[in-house]
């Protein structure tokens, strides 16, 4: 094992097209998985971004938040059952915003909301044409102290302050009091012209002791299914695309994870084939097969940790010259994941010069 | 006891159709500090023998007993720890491993079957390597050195392990006369200093007084 290090140590080149190639699977990997990571932050901010357990949406907007109608009446029924401590209005509105002194509309989702989320102030109060914007729209100009004129109604908008992850669908988030909210709506799309007290979507706070899932199950008893009532978790896998996002990203990734793979195993059958003649007089003064095989795995880890390194690096370098519009983000439980992946299909390509390691006959270093 | 005894070994190798007899019923028998110089034609089967000597090649027939261990039954397994910590060889080819400095070579030895502590190992290869007369040399690699100096570096890994039996194939092959002659010197105090017993092949008959005893091999049959 220590004579694989010293190895690597003494000869850095010889391993360099294993080192070279694995260093470009590692970025190509976690900007991959970044981009899968960003695109679902992106999308799944503002539910994720909620102090709630449950979201209730009406039964016949299949679980989408913008199709979704809750009048006061259904409102009142799920505040009166048991397990519901807290409920919170909640609705978007998906718009373009003009910033001043910038030429593109910047996308935004106008979120009208009432129970404050992770980021904000736990007091925090809006008045009527002021709004709190995600950090993410700084990328489009966004600042605080400006005006925005929000949607096709140009209604303007103060930014007073920011809040962090909340983006719904690609679209920043930009969180405003109810009223606000549905007077963009109603500008930008007549047809959803909601009256005062209706929301798109609640979300609930569970009381303490009661399990979420039975809470959810008992508000749908009690609306007689007028509502579809989902976990958290499970309302960020029900927005559109997410499942998709994740079984193509997922597949893409791992099968660049297999080419991996393949890289250090015929990296290493052909450094094996070279070195069959230094591997026999290895046996030939005692070492077993094991300590031999040792060596091999513990360069082709070596190789792999180091690779993935530096290209853990070159990624982190990259988001900073990455365009805004590529949401890639270094998320740290993928990068110990693909590592960690990335390690162990190193070692599994390790394994197919197992045989050849075994088979070396130490007879052959008489030569 | 002994510290080599073959009985009526012999060795054929088969490439295509053809049987070819390495080895033909030899039977040898070395004491425990004695020198023998196996001498003979190339192609007489010299190397053969050292390997079947050393658990490098199991023989097709006989028996093979090193310091009391009959080793003709040994499966690969007994056979790496027998070689590791009974024998020492010298390869016809040196065969040091590159990217490990002189010492490193010598120290390697001890890593794999880990008998004694590293700062003990690393102050026995440098007595040795002392011995050998390359206390400037310890940190050069191999590609450092010259033909002779990694042959005495070989010579001091063969005796790093402290072993029964030294096995030295070819030592003066890639050396002029006095060269040879010192490499031959050294090892005969070497192995003398250590009371162990050596085989040393040679095809040079004026290297072969240096051993106690000669024993000529033609076609595979051994002559005293
Ligand atoms: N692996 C093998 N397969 C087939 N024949 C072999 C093999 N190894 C050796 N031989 C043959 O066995 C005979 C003895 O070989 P050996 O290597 O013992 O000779 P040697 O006396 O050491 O020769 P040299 O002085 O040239 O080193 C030779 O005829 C050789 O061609
Ligand atoms: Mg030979």
């Amino acid at each position: 094992m220590k004579l694989g290090l010293l190895e690597l140590w003494r000869r850095p080149l010889r391993f360099a097209i294993a080192g070279a190639s694995l260093l470009l699977l590692s970025v190509l990997l976690l900007f991959l998985g970044g981009l899968l990571d960003g695109l679902f932050i992106g999308s799944t901010g503002l539910l994720r971004a909620q102090k709630a357990e449950l979201v209730v949406y009406s039964s016949d907007a299949k679980d989408s938040l913008v199709r979704s109608r809750i009048d006061p009446d259904l409102r009142a029924t799920v505040e009166s059952v048991d397990g519901v401590a807290a409920t919170g209005g909640l609705g978007v509105a998906l718009v373009g915003g003009r910033v001043p002194g910038q030429d593109d509309l910047a996308n935004l989702s106008v979120t009208g909301f009432e129970l404050p989320v992770s980021s904000m102030p736990a007091d925090v109060q809006l008045a009527p044409g002021q709004a709190l914007a995600d950090r993410s729209l700084r990328a489009a100009g966004v600042e605080v102290g400006q005006t925005v004129a929000v949607g096709s109604g140009q209604a303007p908008v103060e930014v007073v302050g920011w809040v962090d992850d909340t983006d719904y669908l690609q679209q920043g988030g930009f969180f405003v009091e109810p009223s606000t909210w549905r007077q963009v709506l109603a500008q930008s799309r007549p047809d959803s012209n909601l009256p005062d007290g209706t929301f798109q979507a609640l979300v609930v706070q569970v009381a303490d002791g009661a399990g979420a899932q039975e809470v959810a199950d008992a508000i749908d008893a009690a609306t007689a299914g007028a509502t579809s009532t989902l976990t958290k978790e499970q309302a960020v896998s029900a927005l559109p695309g997410i499942k998709e996002q994740d079984s193509t990203f997922s597949s893409i990734i791992y099968v660049t994870l297999f080419v991996a793979g393949l890289v250090v195993g015929l990296f290493f059958a052909l450094l094996t084939l070279e070195r069959l003649g230094m591997y026999a007089v290895f046996k030939a003064i005692g070492a077993s097969s094991r300590q031999v095989f040792s060596s091999v795995v513990t360069q082709s880890v070596v190789v792999a940790g180091v690779s993935f390194a530096i290209g853990a690096i070159v990624m982190w370098l990259l988001t900073f010259v990455l365009p805004a519009e590529v949401p890639v983000a270094l998320v740290p439980s993928r990068l110990v994941q693909t590592g960690v992946l990335l390690v162990v299909m190193s070692v599994l390509g390790a394994v197919v010069s197992l045989r050849r390691v075994v088979r070396v006959d130490p007879a052959s270093a008489i030569g | 006891m002994p510290a080599l005894e073959l009985t009526n070994v012999r060795k054929t190798y088969t490439s295509g159709d053809a049987e070819i007899v390495a080895l033909d019923h030899a039977t040898l028998s070395v004491a425990e500090d004695e020198i023998v110089a196996l001498v003979g034609p190339s192609g007489s089967g010299k190397t053969t023998l050292l390997s079947i000597s050393g658990g490098l090649l199991t023989p097709t027939e006989g028996e093979v007993v090193v310091g009391g261990r009959d080793i003709s039954g040994y499966s690969a397994q007994q056979l790496t720890e027998f070689r590791r910590s009974s024998v020492g060889f010298v390869f016809q080819s040196v065969n040091l491993v590159p990217f490990l400095t002189a010492r490193e070579n010598l120290v390697v030895v001890n890593d794999f079957g880990r008998r004694r502590g590293r700062k003990e190992a690393r102050a026995r290869a440098e007595k040795l390597l002392d011995e050998l007369g390359l206390q400037r040399r310890m940190d050069n690699l191999p590609g450092q050195l010259s033909g002779g100096e990694r042959q005495r570096v070989a010579i001091g890994r063969a005796l790093m392990n402290e072993p029964d039996l030294v096995l030295i194939d070819e030592p003066t092959s890639a050396l002029d006369t006095k060269l040879g002659e010192q490499v031959m010197e050294l090892i005969v105090s070497e192995v003398k200093g250590r009371s162990t017993a050596a085989v040393i092949v040679t095809h040079d008959a004026r290297m072969a007084h240096y051993a106690d005893r000669t024993v000529t091999i033609t076609d595979g049959v051994l002559a005293a």
